[in-house]
């Protein structure tokens, strides 16, 4: 498996780890933020009740 | 029924004509948006020749919305929009005289004078009378969509520009084959499909606009 | 069975169902991500015509294909919001609006990618990627709507009317972006797709999207689960089962 190769991906390297990098953010922008204000609703009603 | 419709289009008539801004406002929009572009692109013929079509459409889209958002606004204020829901007469048939008026004050001016505006941008002969049908067949669609639009967005903070955001990814078909229609005719195609495909859809706002601005003015009072 | 169904449809028989679930779904994204990943990246050949930017389609596809799933989605909840009053349906419609309009952004930006070392500009007004621009719009219309409406069931039902406005008209949009495309796109231009998709690079498509929907069910759980915590604050059920 040569990794320079890969990485490189045939000159389109920026393209492909360009959508892989932004697939990644926003997907994971989508799972961590409403976990945070499910978390944060958890506590707030840990307080009242 | 035919009593109560006449009733509300005469009455929608003299609130236009009460409120003659209202009605001339859009209208100038549509001119001034049309010379936007000249002075954008430049006056070279040719090139005024090509985007004419799209120019004076997209200008129509605008002006169109514009307009919509005296649809509703008075009876709102006045509170009397309970009432038309409220009356015995089916209040989709209230509504769909209320859009017919609306495209009488509003969409029809628009027709009239894109001969006009159509010149202005060095169209040809066959140009200007498609222009005409297209938008003949075409602003009462975009008045019918406008209303729905206009439903769900009665009284809502951010108004018009909410209502340009929902509408206009709706009205991209109609501006697709009204302007295609002209640019068609222009380049010496038969324009036939794009104008039945315009008629078609008209058919179906005829239908479902009504009632659904009428469900959504329900929506919207609650 | 039914009987089953409409006892889902009540918050408090949901949240904990879909507590119960949420573990398998995740389980079974990340599965199917890692392998889809494996094949696509590791395991498939450069295309013939592409090179290796056809490893930018393992996301692309996916992703447009995920944007319009679950706009559908979102129309069959909110007709079920709308007839049947089910108050959950409208909660899944505002929650899966986020997502859908992620994967219709993810869609464009990859698009976009792809097209630069394939056609040599970083935007085409091809048929399919303006469809997609319509799409995003129109996600975009319904999230503006759902937040200028301070009435929960005002902002439901309105939201639900337009969604189904926007899905009777996605396919007229979609034609009329198609027809408009050919009339203006000169025959030389080669369509998005390529020639017929070959097996080695449809094993991996189809696994990526399989692993987005996983991840769509995921996170509309993750939502509406907070959505009710939220919505259903005062109510007894939260109070007595100590969340």
């Amino acid at each position: 498996m040569n990794w320079a190769e890969f990485f490189h991906m045939g000159g389109h390297g920026f393209y492909v780890w360009g959508t892989y990098l932004i697939a990644t953010v926003v997907m994971v922008f989508n799972v961590v933020l409403p976990l945070r204000r499910y978390r944060r609703q958890q506590q707030k009603l840990k307080q009242t009740n | 029924m035919f009593a109560a419709w006449s009733r509300v289009m005469r009455r929608e008539f003299l609130l236009a004509y009460r409120q003659r801004t209202d009605i001339l406002t859009p209208l100038m929009f549509f001119i001034i948006v049309t010379s936007l572009f000249p002075l954008g692109v430049g006056p070279e013929p040719e090139t005024l020749r090509t985007i004419a079509p799209g120019v004076i459409w997209v200008a129509a889209l605008l002006a169109t919305l514009l307009s919509l958002q005296r649809l509703f606004s008075h009876e709102l204020h006045e509170g009397t929009l309970e009432q038309l829901l409220l009356s015995p007469q089916p209040a989709s048939l209230l509504v769909s005289a209320k859009i017919t008026a609306h495209w009488l004050t509003s969409g029809l001016p628009l027709v009239i004078i894109s001969p006009v505006l159509g010149l202005s941008l060095g169209m040809s002969n066959e140009g200007l009378i498609i222009t005409v049908i297209s938008l003949l067949l075409g602003t009462p669609i975009l008045s019918l969509i406008g209303a729905v639009g206009a439903a769900l967005t009665l009284g809502l903070r951010g108004g018009g520009v909410l209502l340009a955001l929902l509408i206009l990814p709706l009205y991209i078909p109609v501006l697709i084959f009204g302007a295609g229609a002209i640019t068609a005719t222009v380049q010496g195609f038969p324009a036939d499909a794009h104008l039945s495909l315009l008629g078609a859809y008209l058919m179906l706002g005829l239908v479902l606009a009504p009632w659904i601005s009428t469900l959504s003015l329900r929506i919207s009072l609650d | 069975m039914f009987k089953w169904f409409f006892r889902l449809a009540a918050a408090k028989n949901f949240y904990p169902f879909a507590g119960k679930l949420l573990p398998w779904l995740t389980g079974l994204c990340i599965i199917s991500l890692v392998y889809g990943l494996y094949l696509g990246l590791f395991n498939s050949p450069p295309d013939y015509q592409q090179g290796e930017t056809v490893r930018i389609m393992y996301v692309h596809v996916p992703a447009a294909w995920m944007s319009m799933f679950v706009y559908a989605m979102m129309a069959g909840a909110a007709i079920v919001g709308l007839v049947w009053k089910i108050k959950l349906a409208d909660t899944f419609v505002t929650c899966s609006a986020p997502i859908g309009a992620s994967f219709t952004v993810i869609a464009l930006i990859t698009g976009s990618l792809w097209g630069k070392p394939m056609w040599g500009a970083w935007w085409v007004w091809d048929a399919r990627l303006t469809s997609e621009l319509i799409l995003l719009f129109l996600y975009v219309g319904f999230m503006a709507l759902q937040s200028a409406i301070d009435d929960p069931r005002r902002a439901a039902r309105a939201g639900g009317v337009l969604i189904i406005v926007g899905v009777v008209n996605l396919p007229v949009i979609h034609y009329s972006v198609e027809w408009w495309n050919t009339l203006h796109q000169p025959a030389s231009v080669a369509r998005a797709d390529g020639p017929s998709i070959d097996g080695s690079i449809l094993a991996p498509l189809l696994i990526m999207a399989v692993a987005f929907k996983f991840y769509f069910f995921s996170v509309v759980l993750v939502r509406m689960r907070g959505s009710i915590l939220e919505i259903e604050e005062d109510s007894s059920w939260i109070k007595e089962a100590r969340i």
